[in-house]
């Protein structure tokens, strides 16, 4: 009997050795003729426990992790190929707490399939969101059972994507865009990666419904430059659907067209908004577009666009699979469905929790972060990526829904979470959020160019403690301009890191 | 051989509408940089001025005017890597190259850039290293990266 072992061929296992480990365990097999087929799955997203071996046993999958090439000799020795026992194992995979209590909608397929194989993708339920979009009457009934599912940006703003749709279909034209937005920039945030590394055509499907349902017939992936494997694997994806037909001028048979290009960002963190990246895929350089007129009017080359994270779009094909309410069944409030959440940083459990709206970041840093890696005390947590507040324990048990949480001075955005030990200086942290500005700004306003630079240069001269005061002042002062002189969130919003940590760590601006 | 390249981008790309990006990506994919020959060629080729094709090239992080050295290291400095200590590798590595972020070590092996999340953040900290992502980075994993890429002979010099 042939053994399936599963290797991650995410690139976060890849970074730690799942390459090295799965070359190890086909040199041992053969050593030791056992047969064996190694199937490179995408990840599981545990990833403290990367690279996570699976073994495909009569039980079901059986973990073990992580696993170095050093531990594969010993592995095979305690039969692990059966699921022996080892003090790498973690028993049934599925019946690991961290990955049993989440509920994986958008991530239901991710580490479980071989990203790449079409017949993995259909056993397991692709395909049937867009064949039930192909059987709608209209493509306003798809635009209305998304409306239903109550679904929601997951790129940041949070905008309700039916409603983004609706005004796509509605505006007049016959060549609409539908571009997928995956800079994914923010620190703390792998989700987007995660899934198209692990469930490409998950992606691919989503989009076709989209153009579908708002009469695009042209898709356009923005993938930063940053994910080289990502890339790799949606380019063998995009082909291997259209030659499968699920991509193309008859899709499924359908007689309706849809295609995809992936186009490749240049390391520019404000071509992740979205009128930068429109610009940046004609071709220029990535400055922001005053609105209106709105993408959704006026977008990609003048036409009618829908921009959407990655996120967003690969929630689509469940919600037309089983019907928008139930998606909207999870959640809270305004804040349907899941949210994959990304725990990162300073974390001894790190990964993705994909939950329904409505748990807590204590319940994310704690139960299932297991606190630091250091073992230290949490002190801060952002939220929301380098435009995302500083939250103190105290900010712990609000429930994470969007508006829950905006009321408490906090930002979902695309649900990363970066924890920080004690050890953290948070003045440093503030002039980190201005430099990081200062490095990243389209230029387009002043405020968002200089003010970053020059509140740089203010934290510094608090943190000699030169005319401590009056710096302060001047340094709340930019903030202000900062955020009301801005054209978008870059400069809108980087004084949101900043003045939450003078407001909840003021010690560290006084050392 | 640079003309080769800058063909062979326009070839595979030029036709594309709104397509700069990826011409670009396409010569500095074979040669490592944009050359200062490309702007003219590609500006012509795509009907472009060449002030929009530099300031393309100058806008994004991505396209160096120069060549770099012979590795390119590109160290995570975003906050989920700063929170795993990304800064104390940062010096370690400016003091080992004998560089500054930006530059190239002196003797040509490593060209050291920063870079703002590799999407790596649950095994910070991260770095990429000609193309290739390495997580959980320690001081000690860092030094026997950087021993491999560094001629000993270098370092002397
Ligand atoms: C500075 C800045 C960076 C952004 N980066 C991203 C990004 O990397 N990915 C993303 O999906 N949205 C990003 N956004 C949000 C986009 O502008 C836009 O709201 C989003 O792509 C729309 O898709 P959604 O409605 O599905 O979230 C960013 C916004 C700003 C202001
Ligand atoms: S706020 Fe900053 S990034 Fe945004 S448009 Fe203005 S200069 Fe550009
Ligand atoms: S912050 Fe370094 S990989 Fe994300």
């Amino acid at each position: 009997m042939t053994h399936i072992v599963y290797v991650p061929i995410d690139a976060t296992a890849r970074s730690v050795g799942a390459d090295d480990v799965a070359a190890a365990i086909a040199r041992e097999a053969a050593a030791r003729g056992e047969p064996v087929q190694i199937v490179r799955n995408g990840t599981r997203g545990l990833c403290w426990l990367e690279p996570l071996v699976e073994v495909a046993t009569p039980a079901g999958r059986v973990a073990y992790g992580p696993v170095d090439v050093a531990d594969v000799a010993a592995l095979f020795a305690a039969d692990f190929l059966r699921g022996g026992a080892h003090p790498l194992a973690h028993g049934r995979t599925d019946d690991i707490t961290w990955l049993e209590s989440q509920e994986r909608l958008t991530f239901a397929r991710v580490g479980i399939t071989d990203p790449l194989s079409l017949a993995d993708y259909r056993e397991h339920g692709g395909l049937r969101g867009l064949r039930a979009a192909l059987s709608a009457k209209t493509g306003s009934d798809i635009v209305e059972e998304v409306v239903r599912s109550g679904l929601r940006g997951r790129g940041g703003a949070a905008f309700p994507a039916g409603i983004k749709w609706r005004t796509v279909a509605g505006a007049p034209g016959p060549q609409k865009y539908v571009c997928c937005n995956a800079d994914e920039g923010d620190s703390g945030t792998f989700s987007d990666r995660m899934l198209m590394e692990g469930d490409p055509y998950v992606l691919l499907e989503g989009m076709t419904i989209a153009g579908l349902a708002v009469g695009a017939d042209q898709g356009y992936i923005y993938l930063r430059s940053e994910y080289p494997d990502a890339e790799r694997t949606l380019l063998a994806a995009i082909e291997a659907a259209r030659a499968a037909g699920w991509l193309g001028r008859d899709v499924l048979g359908s007689g309706r067209a849809f295609d995809i290009e992936l186009r490749r960002g240049a390391g520019a963190y404000i071509c992740g908004e979205e009128t930068a990246m429109l610009e940046s895929l004609e071709g220029k350089r990535g400055m922001v577009r005053p609105k209106p007129p709105l993408p959704a009017i006026s977008g990609l080359f003048g036409k009618p666009t829908v921009i959407n994270n990655v996120i967003t779009l690969a929630s689509v094909p469940i919600i037309l699979d089983r019907g928008g309410q139930y998606y909207a069944d999870y959640g809270m409030g305004r804040s349907r469905g899941t949210l994959p959440f990304q725990l990162a940083g300073n974390i001894k459990r790190g990964g993705l929790v994909e939950k329904a709206f409505g748990l807590t970041l204590r319940q994310l840093v704690y139960d299932f972060g297991g606190g630091t890696a250091s073992g230290r005390p949490v002190r801060a947590v952002q939220v929301g990526g380098p435009l995302g507040p500083y939250l103190p324990e105290s900010k712990f048990d609000v429930p994470l829904d969007y508006e829950a949480f905006a009321a408490a001075g906090g930002m979902i955005g695309h649900g990363g979470l970066v924890v920080f030990d004690d050890t953290v200086d948070m003045a440093l942290m503030a002039r980190y959020a201005m430099e990081f500005c200062a490095i990243e700004s389209c230029g387009k306003c002043t405020p968002c160019r200089i003010g970053s630079t020059r509140g740089v240069e203010v934290i510094d001269r608090i943190r000699k403690n030169e005319r401590r005061g009056p710096n302060l002042a001047l340094l709340r002062d930019l903030c202000d301009t900062m955020t009301h002189g801005s054209l978008c969130a870059m400069g809108g919003l980087t004084p949101a890191p900043v003045l939450s940590a003078l407001e909840h760590f003021p010690e560290d601006f006084q050392r | 051989m640079s003309s080769d390249a800058i063909d062979q981008a326009l070839a595979q790309s030029g036709h594309l509408p709104g397509g700069l990006l990826q011409v670009l990506h396409g010569i500095a994919d074979r040669l490592g940089h944009i050359p200062p020959e490309a702007i003219g060629r590609v500006a012509a080729a795509l009907n472009l001025s060449r002030a929009e094709v530099h300031g393309v090239v100058s806008f994004y992080h991505d396209f160096r005017s120069e060549p770099p050295g012979r590795h390119v290291l590109k160290l995570c400095r975003a906050e989920a890597c700063q929170a795993m200590g990304s800064e104390a590798l940062a010096g370690a590595l400016e003091r080992r190259l004998g560089c500054k972020f930006g530059e190239t070590s002196p003797g040509g092996a490593v060209t050291l850039e920063p870079v703002y999340c590799l999407g790596n953040c649950a095994a910070a900290p991260s770095l990429l290293l000609d193309g290739q992502l390495r997580g959980r980075l320690t001081g000690e994993r860092l030094d026997r990266l950087v021993d491999a890429l560094v001629a000993p002979a270098e370092e002397r010099a």
